[in-house]
């Protein structure tokens, strides 16, 4: 520890290096957690209409994503796509793109779960002021679903962005992979450089994701406290 | 898709196979003491302890797994600590999962009656009674739904194993890849693979779910 390894983080361009792979992530993440939204809120509410054959397709799609591992997910699209369907794509669309589609299967189960525990008695007097489905959704359901689902949404989010770290295994420049260039570069001059290299990607992680849960947790506790005063 | 290829690398998946249920058994074996220990220290807000323990919590829901592996396996030799990847991939899901299994515990705790907590108290029990008798039983039926999207949760977290090069299920079909390039084959059995994990055990956990909603409201 007497030259400290600390001093890797300031060499030549690193510390800028790894903030910019941190961007790439973040980028990718939020993309991926835009359009997956999207797509997510629009299938969970198809999940609550009454077609059984649409529910049972956007069943199977929501469990496909929950069983198979994001890394295999991953490796799935990364390999799959270019040999079977002769489609190009460089690491960080195929990773925006399995993001988007996971994140929309979860979403789609948050919204359906909000959805359905709005009270039935809100539905009912909804259809019976005679409101269109669509206005039934667009003024009634969905204004109170998104308080009931807001926390779940945020904990999604953070967990979009923790995943992102796996970015590295389809080749994505991301923050991880330029870590780990820059561990193997300085290894020999900062033995102990790995600690500080690591260590800051675990903090950069942290400082994004903490923020999050924190506000996810505080409203969740809020809307219990409601919950229990009335 | 040729099935020739598929039956000669079923000895080594059925090798990564068993090496995943492994590990998972004693990540969520040791995920869950670690739970149990946190979320009742928490219940009980037993002093400084508890502020040790949300720490930890914070730290460790807040940061991808692959990320801590990282830090075991690469930067700990560097401090002079030096650990097998297996026992880094161990220590690394126990690291993660405790706070999830913490959140989920709490969760259940929480969500048992203050009638009940305080009839024990009224008539006398120790914190520890209270913890044995009251809160645990019924705070652990409580809290299995999110137990079992935990168990799930972290069988599909081992497959970041690999980039460790632990050789378990994700690790073997990305080794037999690298060296025959049979993508589809390999990744059709990976798939399959976790999904005789993961079905049966889903349906399992939704099944006792169930059970014990039944119990809990007493019908």
């Amino acid at each position: 520890m007497a030259h400290s390894g600390i001093n890797v983080l300031f060499e030549g361009t690193n510390f800028t290096r790894l903030l910019l792979g941190m961007w790439t992530t973040f980028k990718i993440a939020a993309i991926a957690i835009v359009i997956g939204l999207i797509i997510g809120i629009i299938l969970g509410i198809l999940r609550t209409f009454h077609n059984k054959l649409l529910r049972f397709v956007l069943r199977i799609y929501l469990e496909f994503f929950r069983i198979v591992p994001t890394v295999v997910l991953l490796f799935l699209f990364y390999y799959i796509l270019p040999r079977q369907l002769n489609l190009h794509m460089p690491g960080t669309q195929v990773a925006m793109l399995v993001f988007a589609l996971w994140v929309a299967a979860e979403m789609s189960d948050i919204v359906r779960g909000a959805l359905i525990s709005v009270p039935i008695h809100q539905r009912e007097s909804g259809l019976a002021i005679g409101l269109t489905r669509y206005q039934l959704y667009r003024y009634v359901l969905v204004p109170q679903a998104v308080s009931l689902e807001l926390p779940a949404t945020i904990n999604l989010i953070t967990r979009v962005i923790k995943t992102t770290s796996l970015l590295m295994l389809i080749s994505v420049m991301d923050v991880v992979n330029i870590g780990q260039q820059i561990v193997e570069a300085n290894n020999q001059k900062y033995p102990t450089g790995v600690f500080w290299i690591y260590g800051l990607i675990f903090l950069l992680y942290f400082l994004i994701d903490y923020p999050l849960s924190w506000w996810a947790g505080r409203l969740e506790k809020k809307r219990l406290e409601q919950a229990n005063g009335e | 898709m040729s099935w020739e290829i598929i039956k000669q690398s079923l000895p080594m998946f059925q090798q990564g196979f068993v090496l995943t249920l492994y590990l998972s058994l004693v990540g969520i074996i040791g995920s869950a003491i670690v739970g149990i220990i946190c979320s009742l220290v928490q219940y009980f807000k037993v002093p400084i302890l508890d502020k040790i323990l949300q720490v930890y919590i914070e730290i460790s829901k807040n940061t991808p797994l692959l990320v801590q592996l990282f830090f075991l396996y690469y930067a700990f030799p560097a401090m002079g600590i030096k650990l097998s990847a297996q026992l880094c991939g161990i220590i690394g899901l126990i690291f993660l999962g405790g706070s999830y299994m913490a959140a989920g515990f709490s969760g259940g705790f929480n969500g048992v009656s203050k009638k009940q907590v305080e009839s024990g108290k009224a008539i006398g029990l120790s914190n520890w009674q209270l913890a044995r008798y009251v809160v645990f039983p019924q705070g652990f039926a409580l809290s299995i739904p999110a137990l079992a999207a935990n168990i799930i949760f972290l069988i599909k977290e081992t497959s970041i194993f690999t980039v460790i090069a632990i050789p378990e299920l994700t690790n073997t079909a990305l080794d037999l890849i690298g060296l025959y390039y049979n993508s589809n084959e390999y990744l059709f059995v990976l798939v399959v693979a976790y999904a005789i994990i993961l079905i049966p055990l889903s349906i399992i956990l939704t099944l006792l779910e169930r059970r014990v909603r039944y119990g809990t409201f007493g019908n």
